[in-house]
């Protein structure tokens, strides 16, 4: 993301002489929009439709009736750990993303030009705020959120035939893809309504 | 050294039938939609008994089986097991009673992403909480010892046969010592050789752990190795209800069909 962002900005800054905010631009777009986007719109691909069909999979097989016999509560050992790793780990995810998005648009400056390490980062983190950490943040525990509970609620309640364990994994993407979308207009909304 | 269920039991089913009901079900009513699966139907359980409810494909056999277990909740009628009304059950009373009953599913239902050990431990750990870690691994160990298949111990389910998956789903079952057994199609799927294996085990488990058995089968051998009482289920009814030497004198053409 970054190495390509940077690739592509880079003679169109050249132009305006603004070259030297390429770090800063790059940092921020990476931050506040697409690591945390692009990142969850990629769980939602793997981490939703594996949950979609590890669920459905096990409904098919009566694997969570037998759970439920057995005096196991399906929905604690099976839905809420799911979800609460989803919750947890993907804005981990995202953080590393970001880390590797940045390190990946020095390369990209590197390619046409030279710059060292220590100041592309001390020029890219020079026009990061809090503020443009924080929201970007927070949103990413509900994109992680949004992406388990949508995997989870498609696999276990899918039907009882095989077809139904791809139904529950395609639905599971899709929707949980649509879900990050739309917390991120919400996201972006309560944002600008609350930042200066 | 411990033998197999199935090296120390004969082949035949046992007349161990008592007096006591431990399982009863009166009028029961489950639809679908429009579909009537279940339609009025009861039935007693006796102590010691093994009844098999016999019957073609969605005759409602599997729908009755979980019913009693609350897998499916009846939209009329009464469960009562060992004198509790299921119907009446919620929370830790639902689970304590559940504890008490065994399940054998159809497609042995084995957690794809744990070894045997972790699936016979799983039950065990939910509902024995103060069981040592000692005595879990005697359980177990046990267990696989009776159903014949001690050396699957750390295997995963996928490295298992249909009939292996089998034993070892009827090892997590009784693990946990039940007092009444479900069997759904308990020989489906399977060669004539190991079905004869897994009726012959349903018996021994009978013997063994004193248990009470209700064995959902279409599976005519399966019901000549291992019923003391048959129930035969049609269109969400019971058909005929006896013996099993009832139901092999029977004229009727539908049992006919059966027995022949």
């Amino acid at each position: 993301m970054g190495l390509v962002l940077t690739i592509q900005s880079r003679p169109a800054l050249l132009n305006f002489g603004a070259v030297a905010m390429l770090p800063g631009m790059v940092a921020i777009s990476l931050i506040k929009e697409m690591g945390p986007v692009i990142t969850a719109l990629i769980c939602a691909g793997k981490i939703g439709s594996g949950m979609g069909a590890e669920l459905g999979s096990m409904r098919v097989t009566e694997q969570i009736d037998a759970m439920e016999v057995s005096s196991a509560d399906p929905m604690r050992f099976l839905v809420v750990t799911r979800v609460l790793a989803a919750t947890l780990m993907i804005p981990l995810l995202i953080l590393y993303a970001d880390a590797i998005g940045i390190a990946g648009s020095w390369a990209g400056a590197n390619i046409k030009g030279e710059v060292s390490f220590v100041l592309f980062f001390s020029q890219a983190f020079a026009h990061i705020r809090f503020i443009d950490f924080f929201p970007a943040f927070i949103k990413s525990f509900f994109f992680g959120a949004v992406i388990g509970l949508v995997g989870c609620y498609k696999g276990y309640t899918a039907g009882r035939g095989t077809e139904s364990v791809g139904i529950a994994a395609n639905s599971a993407v899709v929707i949980a893809s649509l879900g990050v979308i739309i917390v991120d207009l919400i996201a972006v909304q309560i944002t600008d309504m609350v930042t200066p | 050294m411990n033998t197999t269920l199935t090296e120390t039991m004969p082949h035949a089913p046992l007349q161990t039938k008592s007096d006591e009901t431990v399982l009863e079900i009166s009028d029961l009513k489950k639809s679908f939609g429009d579909q009537e699966v279940l339609k009025n139907v009861s039935l007693r359980l006796f102590k010691g008994e093994n009844l098999a409810i016999l019957g073609k494909s969605g005759s409602g056999k599997s729908v009755l089986i979980k019913c009693i277990v609350r897998l499916l909740r009846p939209d009329n009628g009464t469960i009562t097991v060992l004198g509790e009304d299921m119907g009446a059950l919620t929370g830790n009373g639902l689970e304590a009673l559940r504890r008490k009953i065994g399940f054998l599913f159809q497609s042995g239902a084995l957690y794809d992403s744990m070894t045997v050990r972790q699936n016979l431990e799983f039950p065990l750990r939910r509902m024995k909480k103060a069981i040592s870690r000692k005595e879990i691994d005697e359980k177990v160990k046990s267990a696989l010892e009776h159903v014949g298949l001690p050396e699957t111990l750390d295997k995963m389910p996928s490295q298992l046969s249909g009939g292996m998956r089998k034993r070892i789903s009827l090892a997590r079952t009784i693990v946990v010592d039940p007092m009444i057994m479900l069997y759904d199609e308990p020989t489906t799927g399977l060669d004539p050789v190991t079905s004869d294996e897994i009726s012959s085990l349903i018996d021994a488990v009978q013997i063994k752990y004193k248990t009470s058995s209700l064995i959902i089968t279409h599976d005519i051998e399966c019901v000549r190795a291992t019923a003391n009482r048959v129930i035969m289920l049609q269109d969400g009814e019971v058909y005929l209800e006896g013996t099993l030497d009832t139901f092999e004198k029977s004229t009727d053409p539908l049992i006919k069909s059966f027995f022949k």
